[in-house]
C-alpha cells in the first residue's frame, strides 16, 4: 500500500466503522463488537504500516481540497504525528477489549451509540495526527470535540448534562474564542499554515506580538488543559470510565498537547521562539499549572477526579518540556506523551474495573480492595509509580529526557518543578497504594472478586506497556530525534 | 437563436405560467407534482444560467426584442445567477419535501391554489432578481409579497393572520418607501432602467432628490430584507407560517431584498454619489452589529424552536449586511457566500423542524423532549445544519465567517473589533443550538397519544440531503467562491 493511500485510510476506516457499528447495532451487540474489533485492528495495520516510511526518513503527504487559494485540507505525516496516531491507534484496540467488558458488566445503556462516537472520535484523532496545516488540524480538533460529546453526555441526566455543557463550552469557546484568530493571523503574517520544518513565522513577527500568539495558541488549544482553561477536564470524567480512559488520558489530552508541540516546532519554529524573550512566559503558565494541579489532586476524594488533576498536570508536563525549547526537552516532551498515556490508561482503567467490580468511587473505600482484586490492583500500583516516575517504568524515561533538556537549557525553573511535582506525586499516590495493600477492608463490605475478564485483560497489557516502555523505548527516541535534526 | 439566449426570460416565465395550471390540476396529488416539476425546472434553468456566468461575464435579455432603455431588460449576471440558484434551490427543495407536511396542514381542496401561490411567490423572487429595470424589480416584488401573504396565512395556525398582517402593513411601506424612491430619480432621470439610469444621473444638476430617493430606497428595501431594527415582523412570520413555507421564506425572502439593495446601491448610487460609499458603510454598519449581537442575544433566551431560527435569521441578515458595508471585494465575497450558506444552514434547519413538527405539535424546546432518540436521522440533520450555522470548520458555515473575518481584517484598523464581534456571536450561536441539543437529546420523552416515529420518508430525504450539502460545501465550496467572487467583481467595478 502506499503510504498516501494508507493516509486517507487512516482517517477514513475509524469513519466507515462508526456506520459499520451503527448499523451492526441493530442486528445484535456480537456483530457490533466484532465490527469496532475488525475496524480497530485494521486501523492498527494501516497505521502502524506508514512507521517504516517514517523511519527511513519519509514524509508522506496527500492534498484532499482546496477550499480557497491557500486554505487546503492537507495531511503530511510527519514523526510527532505518527507517534500520536500509532499510539491512539494502538490503545483503541486495548481500550476496545476493556470496553466491552465494562459497558457490560455494567449494562449500560445506549452501547450502540456509544461505540459509534468513540470510532467517530478516532477518526478525528487521526486527522489530527496526521494535519499538515493549521486549518486541517483545526477541522478535526473541532470534530474530536463534537465527537466526545456524546461521550461524555453518555448518562443523560441532568448532572451529566450540565458537565457536558462544560465540557462543550470550554473547549469550543477557547477555540473559537482563541484558536481561530491566532490562525487567522499565522494565515495573514505568513501566508500560509502549513507545517514546517524550521517554522513559518521566522522574520514575520516581532517580539510582544510573538508571546501574544503564543498565548492564543497555547490557551486556544483548550484540549491541552493548561490553566485556567482545565476545567472542562474533571467535567468530563461524569463519561463511561473506558471514555475518560482512551479520550481524556489519551486522545483528547494528547491532541491539546501535541497541537501545542507541533505549532512551536513546526509554526514558530524551536529556535526563533527560544530567541523571543516574550515566549518565555508559557514555561511558568506550565509550571504554574504542575504544580497547582498536583496541589488540588492532592485535596481529592473521587477517584477519577484525583486522575484528572494528575492527568492536568501531566499535560503541562508536555507543555513546559516542549516549552524549555531544547532538542532533548522536545524530544522528552514526545516520550512524555507516550509514557503518560500508558501509565494513566492503566489507572483509569483500573479505576473502571473498581467501579464495575464493587461499585466503588470514593478513595477511602479503597481500604484493603489489594486482596480482593490482586490484578487490577497491581496494575494500579504500576500505573501510579510510572506517573512518579519510579524506574522501572515508561514514567522515569520522559522524566529524564526534560530533566536533561532542562539542564541543557540551565533552565532551574523548569528543574524545580520536576522535582516538586515528582514529590507531589508520591504524596497523592503512594497513600493510596498504602490503603490498597497494607489495611484491612472494614467489616460487612460486599463481598467480590475481579472485574469482568476482557476488563482486567485490557488493564494487565497496558501495565506490560508500562514497565515495557522503561526498556524497549529505543524506536520511540530514533524517531522523535528526526524531529529536532539540526537544532541546537 | 440558441436557448441559452432565452433563459432569463424563461426563468420567470415557466413558474409564472405554471401557476394558473397548476390550480387546474385538481385530482389529489396532481398540483403538488405540477408544482415541483415547475420549481425544478426553474433550478435547473438557475444552474445552467449560473455556469453560463461563472467566468465573470453578463447574460442580457430584451423582452419582445425592444432594446433596453426602451423595453423591458432583464440581465443575469455572477451576483443574479447566485441568488437565483439559492431562491430556485430553496424553492424546489422545499416542494420536493413538502408533501407529506402540507398534507398534514392544509385542506386538500385548498391545495392547488396553496402551489399556485407558492409558483407565484417564487416567480415574484426571481423576476426581482433577473429585472434590469427598477420598476419592473417593484412590479416582481409585490407580486412575491402578495403571493407570499397567502402563503403564511395558508396553514391551519390562526396566529399567522394577526403576523400576515404586520408583515403586511411593514412590507407595503418598504414596498412604497422603495416606489417613492425610485419615482423621485424617474423625475430627475426620465428613465428607470438601471444601467441607464446610473449614466444619467451624472448629467443632474441637483443631487438632492437623488440623495432623498437613496434614503428612500435604502430604507424601504431594508425593511424589505428584515435588516435591524426593521425586522419586528420576521419572527411572527416565520413562526406561524405552515412549516414549509418557513422553509422556502427564510432560506430566500429576505435575501432577496437584500440583493436588490446592495445592487442598487453599489451599481446605481456609489457611481454618482460623491462619499456614497461611505454613508452606505457608517450607515449599515452599525446595523448589521447590532443586528448580529442583539438577534443572537433575543435567539439565546428563545423558548420556542421556530421563533428561536428566525430570530437567528436576523443575526445572519447582520453577516451579509456586515460583509456588504465593507465596500471591498473580499467583503462582498464573503457576504455573497454567506447569502448561499446561510441559505443551505437555515434551510436545512427548518427542514428538520418540518420534519419534528410532523410529529410534535407543540414546537417550544422544552416540549420536544424524546425526538433524539424517536427521530434520530431528523435530529442528526439538525444538529449538521446547525453546526453549519455555527461555522464549525468542515461546514459550509465556516467558510463564510472565514471570508468575513479576514474580510473585516482588511477593512481597516476597527478589523479585530470586528473580528471579536463575529466570534462572540459564534459563540451565542452555541449557545442557541445547544438549547436546541439539549431540548431533542436530553429532556425527559413527552408523553404522546400515538408513538412517535421518524418523519415521512421523502421529507426526511431531502432534510438529509440538505444537511449532507452544508458538509459538502464546507470541504468543496468552489462554486459559490467563485460565483461570489464574480459578483464581488462586478459590484465594485460598478461602483468605480
Amino acid at each position: 500500500m502506499i503510504p498516501e493511500t494508507a493516509i486517507l485510510l487512516a482517517i477514513g476506516i475509524p469513519l466507515a466503522g462508526a456506520l459499520a457499528i451503527a448499523l451492526a447495532g441493530k442486528i445484535s451487540p456480537n456483530v457490533r463488537e466484532a465490527a469496532t474489533a475488525i475496524t480497530s485492528v485494521s486501523l492498527i495495520w494501516v497505521v502502524w504500516g506508514l512507521l517504516p516510511t517514517l523511519f527511513d526518513g519519509g514524509r508522506p503527504a496527500v492534498e484532499v481540497s482546496e477550499l480557497m487559494p491557500g486554505l487546503t485540507i492537507a495531511f503530511t505525516v510527519e514523526p510527532l504525528g505518527m507517534l500520536f496516531a500509532a499510539l491512539a491507534s494502538g490503545l483503541w484496540l486495548i481500550n476496545s477489549i476493556y470496553s466491552v467488558g465494562y459497558m457490560r458488566g455494567n449494562n449500560e445503556k445506549n452501547q450502540t451509540r456509544f461505540f459509534a462516537c468513540f470510532a467517530l472520535a478516532l477518526s478525528a484523532t487521526m486527522g489530527i495526527a496526521f494535519a499538515g496545516n493549521l486549518f486541517t488540524l483545526f477541522l478535526f480538533y473541532e470534530l474530536l470535540t463534537l465527537s466526545t460529546y456524546p461521550l461524555v453526555a453518555h448518562k443523560g441526566d441532568a448532572a451529566t448534562v450540565r458537565s457536558a455543557r462544560i465540557y462543550l463550552g470550554v473547549l469550543l469557546s477557547t477555540s473559537i474564542g482563541l484558536f481561530l484568530p491566532a490562525i487567522i493571523w499565522t494565515y495573514n503574517v505568513a501566508g500560509t499554515g502549513d507545517f514546517t520544518a524550521g517554522g513559518i513565522l521566522a522574520g514575520k513577527l516581532n517580539d510582544p506580538e510573538i508571546g501574544l500568539l503564543l498565548g492564543l495558541f497555547v490557551f486556544g488549544i483548550g484540549k491541552a488543559a493548561v490553566m485556567p482553561m482545565h476545567k472542562w477536564l474533571p467535567a468530563a470524567m461524569v463519561a463511561p470510565t473506558p471514555v475518560s480512559a482512551l479520550l481524556h488520558a489519551v486522545a483528547v489530552v494528547k491532541a491539546g498537547v501535541f497541537a501545542i508541540t507541533k505549532i512551536i516546532v513546526y509554526i514558530f519554529g524551536v529556535e526563533f521562539l527560544f530567541a523571543a524573550p516574550s515566549s518565555q512566559w508559557l514555561l511558568y503558565a506550565a509550571a504554574f499549572t504542575v504544580i497547582t494541579a498536583s496541589l488540588v489532586a492532592l485535596r481529592q476524594t473521587n477517584i477519577k477526579r484525583l486522575l484528572a488533576y494528575s492527568t492536568i498536570a501531566q499535560l503541562s508536563y508536555v507543555v513546559m518540556a516542549a516549552a524549555i525549547l531544547k532538542p532533548l526537552a522536545e524530544v522528552g516532551a514526545a516520550i512524555h506523551m507516550v509514557a503518560h498515556a500508558f501509565g494513566k490508561i492503566t489507572l483509569f482503567f483500573a479505576a473502571g474495573a473498581i467501579y464495575v467490580a464493587s461499585k466503588k468511587t470514593e478513595i477511602h473505600q479503597l481500604r484493603g480492595i489489594g486482596r480482593r482484586m490482586p490484578w487490577t490492583m497491581a496494575a494500579f500500583t504500576i500505573g501510579a509509580l510510572s506517573m512518579i516516575g519510579v524506574p522501572p517504568t515508561g514514567g522515569f524515561v520522559s522524566k529524564w529526557y526534560i530533566l536533561a533538556g532542562a539542564f541543557q537549557a540551565d533552565n532551574l525553573v523548569a528543574v524545580f518543578t520536576i522535582i516538586a511535582s515528582t514529590v507531589l506525586n508520591a504524596a497523592y499516590f503512594l497513600p493510596i497504594l498504602y490503603l490498597v495493600w497494607f489495611e484491612r477492608e472494614k467489616e460487612g463490605g460486599k463481598a467480590h472478586g475481579e472485574a469482568p475478564f476482557l476488563a482486567v485483560l485490557a488493564l494487565c497489557l497496558t501495565a506490560l506497556l508500562t514497565l515495557g516502555f522503561f526498556l524497549f523505548n529505543g524506536p520511540v527516541i530514533e524517531l522523535e530525534s528526526q524531529v529536532v535534526k539540526g537544532i541546537s | 437563436m440558441d436557448l441559452l439566449a432565452h433563459l432569463p426570460a424563461l426563468q420567470v416565465v415557466v413558474p409564472m405560467l405554471s401557476a394558473p395550471l397548476v390550480v387546474l390540476l385538481q385530482p389529489k396529488g396532481l398540483a403538488w407534482a405540477g408544482a415541483t416539476a415547475a420549481a425544478l425546472v426553474s433550478f435547473a434553468i438557475a444552474l445552467t444560467l449560473a455556469l453560463a456566468v461563472l467566468d465573470g461575464q453578463t447574460l442580457d435579455y430584451a423582452m419582445g426584442g425592444w432594446p433596453a432603455p426602451f423595453g423591458i431588460a432583464l440581465s443575469v449576471d455572477a451576483f443574479s445567477a447566485l441568488v437565483l440558484l439559492v431562491v430556485t434551490g430553496a424553492g424546489a427543495a422545499a416542494l420536493l419535501a413538502a408533501k407529506p407536511s402540507i398534507d398534514q396542514q392544509i385542506e386538500a381542496e385548498r391545495q392547488p391554489l396553496f402551489y399556485s401561490a407558492w409558483l407565484l411567490a417564487l416567480s415574484g423572487l426571481v423576476g426581482i432578481v433577473v429585472s434590469a429595470d427598477a420598476f419592473n424589480i417593484f412590479v416582481f416584488m409585490e407580486i412575491s409579497s402578495l403571493a407570499s401573504y397567502i402563503l403564511i396565512a395558508g396553514g391551519p395556525d390562526r396566529r399567522a393572520l394577526p403576523a400576515v398582517f404586520k408583515y403586511l402593513i411593514m412590507g407595503t411601506i418598504g414596498a412604497t418607501f422603495y416606489l417613492i424612491g425610485v419615482g423621485l430619480i424617474y423625475m430627475m432621470t426620465g428613465t428607470l432602467n438601471l444601467a441607464d439610469m446610473e449614466a444619467r444621473i451624472g448629467d443632474v444638476t441637483d443631487l438632492n432628490p437623488v440623495l432623498v430617493a437613496a434614503g428612500f430606497i435604502t430604507m424601504g428595501l431594508a425593511l424589505k430584507a428584515a435588516v435591524f431594527p426593521l425586522h419586528v415582523w420576521v419572527p411572527n412570520a416565520y413562526t406561524h407560517a405552515p412549516h414549509m413555507v418557513t422553509v422556502f421564506l427564510a432560506a430566500c425572502a429576505t435575501k432577496v431584498s437584500l440583493y436588490v439593495l446592495i445592487r442598487f446601491d453599489y451599481m446605481v448610487l456609489q457611481t454618482n454619489l460623491e462619499s456614497h460609499e461611505v454613508q452606505f458603510a457608517l450607515f449599515m454598519m452599525p446595523l448589521a452589529i447590532l443586528g448580529i449581537l442583539v438577534a443572537s442575544a433575543v435567539a439565546m433566551f428563545e423558548g420556542h424552536l421556530k421563533r428561536l431560527l428566525a430570530s437567528s435569521s436576523i443575526a445572519q441578515i447582520g453577516y451579509i449586511l456586515l460583509g456588504a458595508s465593507f465596500v471591498s471585494i473580499a467583503g462582498l465575497s464573503a457576504s455573497g457566500v454567506h447569502l448561499f450558506n446561510h441559505a443551505l444552514a437555515k434551510g436545512g434547519l427548518f427542514l428538520a423542524v418540518a420534519c419534528l413538527a410532523y410529529q410534535y405539535r407543540d414546537l417550544r424546546l422544552d416540549q420536544l423532549g424524546g425526538a433524539g432518540a424517536r427521530m434520530p436521522w431528523t435530529c442528526a440533520a439538525l444538529v449538521v445544519c446547525g453546526l453549519s450555522l455555527i461555522g464549525v470548520p468542515g461546514t459550509a458555515g465556516f467558510i463564510s465567517k472565514w471570508l468575513l473575518i479576514n474580510a473585516a481584517l482588511e477593512s481597516g484598523p476597527w478589523g479585530w473589533g470586528l473580528v471579536a464581534i463575529i466570534l462572540i456571536s459564534s459563540l451565542m450561536a452555541v449557545v442557541y443550538i445547544w438549547r436546541i441539543v439539549e431540548a431533542v437529546y436530553f429532556k425527559a420523552p413527552v408523553e404522546t397519544d400515538a408513538p412517535i416515529s421518524e418523519a415521512p420518508i421523502q421529507l426526511l430525504f431531502i432534510t438529509g440531503l440538505v444537511a449532507l450539502l452544508n458538509i459538502y460545501f464546507g470541504l468543496f465550496p468552489q462554486i459559490p467562491l467563485e460565483l461570489a467572487n464574480s459578483a464581488a467583481a462586478l459590484l465594485m467595478e460598478g461602483a468605480q
